[in-house]
C-alpha cells in the first residue's frame, strides 16, 4: 500500500515495506542522499530531518508513521531561487565542516533549535545539539549557530575574510 | 589521516600486510638502489613520457593542456590541479591547490582541485622523496636520488597514500610547488617569444604574464598550448615566504559548499541503475570462520535476492538496505572462534604484564646507561604503570563500497585512503590483473586511519561479492559491524621508571611497553635527559590493530606526559617549570611550551576543584603543547572547561584550516580519554554502537579551543594528526590538579563512575 506524504514541499507516494525507516525511504526510494546513515539507533543524529517542523532522527521512525506528514531534508532548506538558508550560509562563513558527513544532521538540528528558540543561549545549544561529530567541529558549530542568530560579534569565526572559492 | 606505521611498505610492497617490519632494510635498499643508478637528476614526471601521455589522455578535454600530469590550464584560464591525496575534510585538496597556484601566480578564483585519477601515471613521486627526506639520516643522500628513479619506483609500486600528515609536507613542498613554479617559467618563455621581449622583463600575476614596459600582457589560457610544448625545468627557484600570496593565507575550503546543502556524494551515497545493496556479518571473534548458515530465513524476507557465504562472513543481497539488514538479522549463522574463545581484555592485559616482566624485548632504543643512573647514590627512583584500551576509529560514514564485475573487469566506487593500493588489493582478491580493476574515489565521511586499503577488508569482501552477481552491488556495513570489526589502536600497557638526581633533574628515563608494533616510528622524545631507554615487548592479540589518528603518538603522549607530571610532583615542582627546565634553552619546544603557559594564564589562581593540566608532544614533525582546564561534576564525571593549543608546524599553509585540524584533534583526544574503549570478552568485541562506544558531544567539548601558531619557518610539519596526542595527558593532568587522583588507565569515565 502506498503511503502519501510531503517531502520538501512536494507530495510523494512511496510503496515499500511499511516498517522501512524514513531514512532509507529518503535515501533509496527518493534518492535524497544528503540525509546520512550513521548508527541506525537514533544515537548520532546524522539522519536528522524535520517532520512537521520537529527535528527527528529519521533512522528510527517507520514509513508507516509518515502518512500525511510534511518532511524537510537538507536538500529542502535552500530557497526556491537557490539562496542558502541563513544557517547554511553561517556554516560556510564559519568554515564548519571537515569530513562533512554529520553536517546535514547538525544543520537540521540547528535550524530546528533556532526556529524554536529564536536566539538560543549557550546552555540551550548544549542541550539541543546532541549530534555526534567525530572530526570535533563543535566549537565552530557553536560559533555558526550564534552567528546565524545575530550574535555574530561575539562569535566571529577565527578567519580573515575568505579569499573566494574555486 | 593516521600514518601507516611502515610508510615505506607502500613504496616497496603495496599489497603487503602492514605487520612486517623490514622498513630499515628496504629503506637502505631504496636509497642504495637509487644511488647505484645515480647520474642525471631531473626529469621527475618529465622524462617519463609514457606516463605523461597517459595523464594527458585521462585529463585533457580538447580546450586545455596538461602539464607534468599534475595540472592543466584551459583556454579560459581555469587551472585544474590534480591532488594525489584524498581529502576527508582535512583540507588537503585546498592546500595542494594553494601551494601549486602560489608558485604559478594563478588567479585563485579560477583554480579547481580535483582528485587525481587512480592511475599509475599519477603515482606520487614527491611522497616517496618526502618520506626519504624524513627518514634517511643524511639528507644530502636524498637529493642525490634522481627523481626519475623515484618516479619509476612510484609508478611500478603504486603510492597515492594519504597519511602521516604527509600531503603538505611532502607532496605539496616537493611536488606541487615545483610543478607550479616550473610551469610558470614555461609560460614566461612562451610569452617572451610571442612578445619578442627578453624573459627577464616579464612578470606574472593573476594568471597573466605581464610586460610592464610596454603595458602588454598575455593570459595563461592563451599561452598554455605553446607552453605545453616546451621543456620544463625540474629545479625552478621557489618563492620565499615574503612573496607568498596564497600559502599561509586563510583560504576558504573548496569542498565546504557541497557539504552544507547535501549535494556532496560520499561512497555510501552512490546509486547506479540496477544496483543491489548488501550488508554483512563477519565472524564475531576475529580469526573465526563461517561454519554453517541456513539461508532460507533471509530469502523469505521481501526484497532479499541472495545469500553469499564468505570464508569468515555471511552477506545478504537485496534490493534495498533495510531488506538486506532484515534478511541478515533473520539468519543464525554458526561461526568458529578460531581458538580465541577465552580471550578477554583482562587476560590480554595479564599476558602483557607477564611478557614485560619475564619476556625478551623485541627492540630497544635510546642512549646512555639507565641502569647506572638508577643505581647512582642519591637517585630517587620513580615508577608508574599505565594502560590504554583498544580504540575504534568511529568514522561517521560506515564502510560502504560498490563493485560491478562485467566482462572481466571490476569497477569500484567508494572512499579509501590510497586509490592505487585499493586497486592492487581488489585485483588480488578478485584474481584479476591490476589493469582490470578501475577505482573511482569518492568523498569520505572520516577516516582517521581506518581507510588504508591494507586494513580495509571491505575491498576483498566487495571484490568477491561482485564476482558472484551480474549487477552492481553496494556493500554497507552496519554500525554494529563497523564497531565490532575495527582495526583498532592496539591495547597497550607500559611501565615507566625514572631516576631523579640530587639536582632535581631527570637522570634516567626508561619505558618498557607492550603492544603489537614498535612505536619508534612515531615517538619523538623531546626532553633533555642523559640516559633513555625504550623497550618494545611484542604482543599480538586476535584483533586487527591499525593506525589510529596520530598512531603511537597518542598512547605515548599519554604515557610520557603523565609520567612527566608525576616526576614533577616527586620533584616538588610546577609541571610547566619542570618540563621547561628539561627543554633546551632557545629550542622550538621551549618556545611552544612557554607560549601555551602564557596564553592559558598558567599559574593564575583557579576555583577550588578546578585544575589545569599541561602536555607537549612532537609528532609528524610538528610540536604541540596543550593546556586543559577541567573540573569534576557531582556524579564524578570530568568536565572540560577550556582548552589551549600552541603549535609549531614550521609554516601554516592555511591558518583557517590548520586551526580546525588542531582543535578537532584536541577534541578527539579528549573524547578518547573520557569514554572510548573497545573491550574483548570471549574473544569478541563487547561494544556495538555509539550507545556503548560513547563519543564526545558538543556539551562536553570545550566551547572554544584557543589555537595559536608559532611561525618558526622550520621545515613544514603535519597538521592533521599532531593536535590529538597532548589532549589526553593534559586532561588527565588537569584532573590530578583538581582532585589529587592520578589517572594511569583509560578511559577516565569508567573509573570516575565506578
Amino acid at each position: 500500500m502506498a503511503i502519501e506524504f510531503e517531502v520538501n514541499g512536494k507530495p510523494v507516494s512511496v510503496e515499500t515495506e511499511a516498517d522501512t525507516p524514513l531514512l532509507w525511504v529518503l535515501r533509496e526510494e527518493l534518492e535524497l542522499t544528503g540525509t546520512k546513515f550513521g548508527c541506525g539507533i537514533a544515537a548520532c543524529g546524522a539522519c536528522s530531518v524535520h517532520v512537521d517542523g520537529e527535528v527527528t532522527r529519521s533512522c528510527s521512525v517507520p514509513l508507516a508513521d509518515m502518512a500525511g506528514k510534511s518532511v524537510t531534508t537538507i536538500e529542502g532548506l535552500k530557497a526556491a531561487d537557490g539562496t542558502l538558508h541563513a544557517v547554511q550560509q553561517a556554516w560556510i562563513d564559519a568554515q564548519v565542516p571537515q569530513c562533512g558527513y554529520c553536517q546535514s544532521g547538525q544543520i537540521m538540528a540547528a535550524v530546528a533549535l533556532i526556529e524554536r528558540t529564536g536566539s538560543p543561549s549557550d546552555e540551550q545549544i548544549d542541550e539541543a545539539m546532541t549530534n555526534i561529530c567525530r572530526c570535533g567541529t563543535y566549537p565552530r558549530i557553536r560559533k555558526a549557530i550564534l552567528a546565524a542568530t545575530g550574535k555574530a560579534a561575539a562569535a566571529a569565526p577565527a578567519s580573515a575574510p575568505a579569499m573566494g572559492e574555486a | 589521516m593516521a600514518d601507516n606505521p611502515n610508510p615505506d611498505m607502500h613504496l616497496m610492497e603495496p599489497a603487503a600486510k602492514p605487520k612486517k617490519k623490514r622498513g630499515i632494510v628496504r629503506r637502505a635498499f631504496l636509497v642504495g638502489g637509487a644511488l647505484l643508478v645515480g647520474g642525471g637528476v631531473f626529469g621527475v614526471y618529465w622524462s617519463d613520457r609514457s606516463a605523461n601521455a597517459r595523464a594527458k589522455a585521462l585529463t585533457e578535454t580538447g580546450n586545455d593542456h596538461n602539464f607534468l600530469s599534475w595540472m592543466k590550464i584551459a583556454e579560459d584560464d581555469t587551472v585544474t590541479v590534480y591532488s594525489p591525496h584524498i581529502d576527508f575534510g582535512q583540507g588537503t585538496h585546498t592546500a595542494m591547490g594553494q601551494m601549486l597556484a602560489d608558485e604559478l601566480d594563478a588567479d585563485w578564483s579560477k583554480v579547481k582541485v580535483e582528485q587525481a585519477p587512480a592511475d599509475l601515471s599519477f603515482a606520487n613521486t614527491a611522497l616517496g622523496r618526502g618520506f626519504l627526506a624524513a627518514t634517511v639520516p643524511a639528507p644530502g643522500l636524498v637529493d642525490a636520488v634522481p627523481n626519475a628513479v623515484l618516479a619509476m619506483l612510484a609508478r611500478s609500486m603504486p603510492i597515492q597514500i594519504t597519511g602521516g600528515s604527509s600531503a603538505v609536507r611532502f607532496t605539496g613542498q616537493v611536488g606541487m610547488r615545483v610543478v607550479g613554479a616550473s610551469v610558470r617559467l614555461a609560460l614566461i618563455e612562451e610569452a617572451a617569444d610571442r612578445l619578442g621581449v627578453p624573459a627577464s622583463e616579464l612578470t606574472t600575476a593573476d594568471s597573466k604574464v605581464i610586460h610592464a614596459r610596454s603595458g602588454k600582457s598575455l593570459r595563461y589560457g592563451e599561452l598554455a598550448a605553446g607552453a605545453a610544448e616546451r621543456s620544463l625545468t625540474g629545479s625552478p627557484e621557489l618563492k620565499t615566504r615574503k612573496d607568498y600570496k596564497l600559502i599561509g593565507k586563510p583560504v576558504s575550503r573548496i569542498d565546504i559548499p557541497a557539504k552544507v546543502d547535501g549535494s556532496a556524494k560520499y561512497g555510501i551515497d552512490l546509486i547506479l541503475p540496477d544496483m543491489r545493496v548488501a550488508t554483512i556479518a563477519a565472524a564475531p571473534v576475529r580469526g573465526g570462520k563461517l561454519v554453517s548458515v541456513d539461508e532460507k530465513p533471509a530469502l523469505a524476507v521481501a526484497g532479499v535476492e541472495k545469500v553469499v557465504k564468505h570464508d569468515d562472513a555471511v552477506v545478504v543481497v537485496a534490493k534495498r538496505y533495510w531488506q538486506a539488514l532484515k534478511g541478515l538479522q533473520a539468519l543464525t549463522p554458526k561461526f568458529s572462534d578460531g581458538g580465541h574463545g577465552n580471550l578477554t581484555s583482562e587476560t590480554i592485559h595479564a599476558e602483557q604484564v607477564k611478557l614485560r616482566q619475564t619476556g625478551e624485548p623485541e627492540g630497544e632504543a635510546g642512549d646512555g646507561d639507565v641502569d647506572a643512573a638508577f643505581a647512582a647514590p642519591g637517585a630517587r627512583v620513580v615508577t608508574a604503570d599505565y594502560r590504554v584500551p583498544f580504540l575504534h576509529h568511529a568514522m561517521m560514514e560506515p564502510f560502504a563500497l560498490t563493485g560491478h564485475y562485467r566482462d572481466g573487469k571490476l569497477t569500484l566506487w567508494g572512499g579509501l585512503q590510497d586509490p592505487l593500493s585499493t586497486r592492487a588489493r581488489a585485483a588480488k582478491a578478485a584474481g584479476l590483473g591490476m589493469d582490470d580493476v578501475v577505482f573511482n574515489p569518492m568523498i569520505m565521511g572520516g577516516g582517521f586511519g581506518r581507510r588504508f586499503p591494507d586494513v580495509a577488508e571491505i575491498i576483498d569482501q566487495v571484490a568477491l561479492l561482485a564476482r558472484q552477481v551480474p549487477y552492481p552491488v553496494k556493500l554497507i556495513w552496519s554500525r554494529e559491524e563497523e564497531v565490532r570489526h575495527g582495526t583498532y589502536r592496539p591495547q597497550s600497557s607500559s611501565q615507566f621508571k625514572a631516576a631523579l638526581g640530587t639536582d632535581g633533574r631527570i637522570a634516567a628515563w626508561k619505558a618498557d611497553y607492550v603492544q603489537s608494533e614498535s612505536a619508534e616510528g612515531e615517538v619523538t622524545f623531546i626532553y633533555d635527559v642523559p640516559a633513555v631507554s625504550r623497550r618494545h615487548f611484542k604482543y599480538q592479540s586476535n584483533q586487527n590493530d591499525g593506525p589510529w589518528r596520530s598512531v603511537n603518538s597518542t598512547q605515548f603522549g599519554f604515557y610520557n606526559e603523565s609520567f612527566m607530571d608525576e616526576l614533577a610532583m616527586e620533584a616538588g615542582e610546577d609541571p610547566y617549570r619542570f618540563r621547561r627546565k628539561h627543554l633546551a634553552e632557545g629550542s622550538r619546544h621551549r618556545a611552544v611550551l612557554d607560549m601555551v603557559a602564557k596564553r592559558s594564564g598558567w599559574g593564575t589562581p583557579l576555583p577550588e576543584g578546578t585544575g589545569r593540566g599541561i602536555a607537549i608532544v612532537e609528532s609528524f614533525g610538528t610540536i604541540v603543547a596543550e593546556v586543559v582546564e577541567a573540573t569534576v561534576r557531582e556524579d564524578g564525571s570530568p568536565k572540560v572547561l577550556k582548552a589551549w593549543a600552541v603549535v609549531d608546524c614550521g609554516t601554516t599553509v592555511n591558518p583557517l584550516n590548520a586551526e580546525a585540524q588542531i582543535a578537532g584533534g584536541l577534541i578527539m583526544g579528549l573524547s578518547s580519554a573520557l569514554g572510548e574503549q573497545i573491550t574483548i570478552d570471549k574473544g569478541a568485541v563487547v561494544q556495538s554502537n555509539f550507545s556503548d562506544y560513547p563519543l564526545i558531544k558538543l556539551a562536553d567539548a570545550p566551547p572554544q579551543v584557543d589555537v595559536h601558531f608559532i611561525e618558526s619557518g622550520a621545515k613544514i610539519g603535519g597538521i592533521g594528526e599532531p593536535g590529538v596526542p597532548p589532549a589526553t595527558p593534559a586532561l588527565a593532568n588537569a584532573l590530578f590538579a583538581a582532585t589529587g587522583k592520578r589517572i594511569r588507565s583509560l578511559p577516565i569515565l569508567t573509573q570516575a563512575k565506578a
